[in-house]
């Protein structure tokens, strides 16, 4: 009897009556849209055209168009090879790396680190910094918003909104002069209502290159004194803006000498080339010792259910070469090579263009900073380059500036000349 | 006006209670004893009760150092090749849900990280559905279901009576539990107890899923480590994917590879078909971009180099029947030194019932707490050793701390 009732349940699987076995439960799940910038790399991949170039995701390329480990990172890898042990590194990442990432961003003699007011964890990159400090606003401050330059880094919406804080905009990119709208920025801080959250990038602004002045910052850091507001600073290009750590972190700087007890989020992706290896820091200056201590707790009960502590082999490599200072010295100098072929490229495409005849004004190519440039191309002007140029970017019109060589800046000259002409 | 900008925001922010596992080895490096035993974190150590790194790991670190690698950033959805082995050492090569590409893998923070990857998919897609887990579990389980906004309920498992595995009443809850559950099941060496239910009552669970229509979704973060065979432990995914069921598979590289700092896993979800396998890795990588764009890398080539180099795999099995043995033996040993020592007559053969890195060894909280405060031995609170911090040479020294812990104090 028993034996023929396990038969036709079996037969009833096979035919899709009854149970439900064979139809799927996924049923709801739509395919997800293509991350609008990681995406343009998976379709400059697919492209067999011999001339094609990829202008779109971050990443450093050498004037052969080819991806760079620095030569600090090397040797740090081969003094940590065939160490005695993988442990678990403390939920909070490890402690060399985050010192040594402190130093770089509140200063090397700093008061407060001496003071021990930061709360501070190794992150998973950039990305993990700011979603540990989302997902912290959110549970201890419930109430509050995030207020994001427009336009920024698309990322930053993902991640407020997984985390559950509302978001509200402020104006920061003028498309008419291609530069900063600092008025408009300037409003828009005075009019929030006290006690915002705002997320600022500290220096080579994504996607746009538009920094503030240091005069600008000033003001800035004055008006959230007045306002009590609190900053959040995005620091994912130090040393890659202007080729020196200590200038790219001015504006930190300003915040600190003004009082403001900041969070920032920090990532050694693009400075050290440790993409992949996911390395970064969140902290958040406190009042005092004792509530530092108090955060960082609270820092790794967020991250102990996201993915209980941080990877060490990208850490290993940050405070071999931190901790060192001949190894620091090597990096510093291979900074300043890539920041400085960076600024090369700019003055390259913007001459090449204003040779071709261009009407229009290219000169934010060379006022814009660090690893991108907002070209001003429109979408669909951005589709006539992939489609009839193979160059690859993200609609927006952010031109990565490492994919350009003195191989390619000719062509891509011609090709944005092509494609705007007639603007 | 000044306005006092230094006021923290955070003057609220109270101090977070200490990690129940990860806090105790904390405790552990803070303790001066000579005679102090940690017991506490499921990491493997030698004999000479150091932390292991395999020799595969060490040559394929070597070769890639070699061959000098870019560390470029990986997809979202990691290395294609660790994706590609890791579903053949869990599924097997050319198992139907590989071959049909009904599969959706994507690399995961190890297990924590890719357990919280499938339930923020679980928490997107089927808004209001509950995941069971055992009682007890991993302490950390709860954790990322409540940070995801899952609810959860348990079903019973762990029966102190006989220090096995509460069958029926696993099997009742299971049923008893609204159609359409998440259904969380350790698939090999079951955390934090060691009680695996055997070959027919999986067949049975797997019953009482299919008639519930529960989704089944398994925790592999032992897999090799529980009877030294990787495959023998993937057997009970195995035979569930064998039903053309569909489920959600975490698994981790941290023990059997000893990867644990480098943070390499996967999550799978094995679809009724391609389409939907497609639509549900797109899904999973739209949670991970927000969290941390996408995965580190160098843990992912080390798994990829060992597993998908024939004579590197090999020698993996080989140095993981290894582990596995040392585990086995100082279970024996242990087993051995309790009888002889224990005046009482306590059946002590749940030791050797119980499989993989831990024991539960059935020690209330006070009991435990006494083997640190007296004896200097680390473990949770919950009365979980993990053997894999035991040596032969401390065995007896460990009898005497369970026995004097169970018997002395109550």
């Amino acid at each position: 009897m028993a034996f023929r009732t396990g038969i036709s349940r079996r037969m009833m699987i096979r035919s899709g009556f009854g149970l439900r076995s064979m139809s799927s439960w996924w049923g709801s799940v739509e395919p997800a849209a293509k991350d609008p910038i990681l995406g343009v790399t998976e379709a400059f991949l697919a492209d067999p055209s011999p001339d094609k170039v990829n202008v779109g995701v971050g990443a450093y390329r050498d004037d052969n168009g080819k991806p760079v480990v620095l030569e600090c990172v090397r040797e740090a890898e081969r003094r940590i090879a065939g160490r005695l042990n993988m442990e678990y590194l403390p939920m909070g990442g490890s402690v060399n790396m985050v010192e040594e990432t402190l130093k770089l961003a509140y200063g090397e003699n700093s008061e407060f680190i001496k003071d021990k007011r930061i709360a501070a964890v190794q992150a998973l990159s950039g990305t993990g910094a700011c979603r540990l400090f989302a997902d912290f606003q959110k549970r201890f401050r419930p109430d509050s918003q995030i207020y994001i330059p427009v336009p920024t880094w698309a990322n930053h919406h993902n991640i407020w909104r997984d985390a559950q804080v509302p978001q509200r905009t402020f104006h920061y990119y003028h498309p008419e002069t291609k530069g900063l709208d600092f008025a408009s920025l300037m409003d828009d801080v005075k009019n929030a209502p006290n006690g915002s959250f705002f997320l600022l990038h500290a220096c080579a602004h994504n996607p746009t290159g538009v920094d503030p002045s240091e005069e600008q910052w000033k003001e800035i850091s004055y008006q959230f004194k007045v306002k009590g507001h609190f900053a959040f600073f995005d620091m994912a290009y130090q040393g890659f803006a202007s080729g020196d750590p200590e200038r790219d972190a001015k504006s930190i700087k300003i915040f600190l000498e003004d009082g403001h007890l900041i969070g920032i989020a920090q990532s050694y992706a693009k400075n050290m080339g440790l993409y992949g290896q996911r390395v970064g820091c969140l902290s958040l200056l406190c009042e005092d010792e004792k509530q530092a201590v108090a955060v960082k707790s609270q820092l790794q009960q967020i991250a102990r259910p996201m993915y209980s502590n941080p990877p060490v082999h990208g850490a290993l490599i940050v405070s071999t070469i931190l901790g060192d200072p001949e190894l620091k010295k090597l990096w510093l100098k291979e900074v300043k090579v890539m920041a400085d072929r960076i600024i090369g490229m700019r003055t390259a495409l913007r001459e090449n263009l204003e040779k071709l005849g261009s009407p229009l004004s290219w000169e934010h190519i060379t006022n814009q900073i660090g690893m991108f440039c907002y070209s001003g191309l429109t979408p669909e002007q951005v589709d006539r380059m992939t489609n009839e140029f193979h160059i690859y970017m993200t609609r927006n019109g952010r031109i990565s500036m490492a994919g350009i060589t003195t191989g390619n800046v000719t062509y891509l000259a011609n090709a944005i000349h092509e494609v705007t002409k007639s603007a | 006006m000044a306005i006092a900008v230094n006021t923290s925001r955070f003057e609220g922010v109270t101090m977070a209670p200490p990690d129940p596992i990860l806090g105790v080895s904390e405790a552990f490096r803070a303790d001066n004893s000579l005679m102090k035993l940690n017991l506490g974190v499921g990491a493997y150590r030698t004999e000479e009760l150091q932390p292991y790194v395999l020799n595969v790991v060490k040559k394929a670190e070597n070769l890639m150092l070699e061959r000098g690698e870019n560390k470029e950033y990986l997809p979202i959805e990691g290395l294609a090749a660790f994706n590609k082995v890791t579903a053949e050492l869990l599924f097997g090569a050319g198992n139907p849900v590989i071959e049909q590409q009904r599969l959706a893998t994507v690399q995961g923070l190890s297990g924590t990280g890719s357990l919280r990857l499938a339930a923020a998919l679980i928490e997107r897609y089927f808004p209001g559905a509950k995941v069971l887990i055992s009682s007890p579990t991993w302490g950390n389980h709860k954790n990322i279901f409540n940070d995801a906004r899952v609810p959860w309920s348990e079903y019973r498992y762990y029966d102190p009576k006989t220090v096995g595995l509460d069958f029926d009443g696993m099997i009742s809850d299971i049923k008893a539990a609204p159609e359409g559950s998440f259904v969380l099941l350790h698939g090999c060496a079951h955390n934090p107890t060691g009680i695996d239910p055997t070959p027919e009552q999986w067949e049975k669970i797997a019953d009482v899923i299919q008639e519930k229509n529960h989704i089944p979704f398994f925790d592999v973060a032992y897999q090799g480590f529980a009877s030294g065979s990787l495959d023998a432990d993937a057997s009970s995914v195995r035979l569930f994917a064998a039903r053309g069921m569909e489920l959600l598979v975490a698994q981790s590289y941290s023990k059997n590879l000893g990867l644990y700092a480098e943070r390499i896993g996967a999550i799978n979800v094995v679809c009724s078909s391609a389409d939907a396998a497609a639509r549900v890795k797109s899904q999973l990588k739209r949670i991970a971009r927000p969290m941390y764009s996408n995965p580190p890398i160098h843990g992912a080539r080390i798994v990829a180099n060992v597993v998908g180099d024939p004579a590197l795999f090999n020698e993996w099995k080989e140095e993981m029947e290894l582990m596995a043995g040392r585990i086995k033996n100082v279970r024996q040993k242990l087993f051995d030194s309790l009888s002889a020592k224990d005046k009482c007559g306590k059946d002590w053969s749940f030791i050797l019932k119980q499989i993989g890195m831990f024991s539960f060894t059935g020690l209330s909280k006070v009991q435990s707490e006494n083997m640190t405060n007296k004896w200097h031995v680390y473990m949770t609170k919950d009365g979980r050793i993990s053997l894999a911090g035991l040596s032969l040479a401390k065995c007896e020294y460990l009898a005497d701390a369970i026995i004097d812990s169970f018997h002395c104090v109550s």
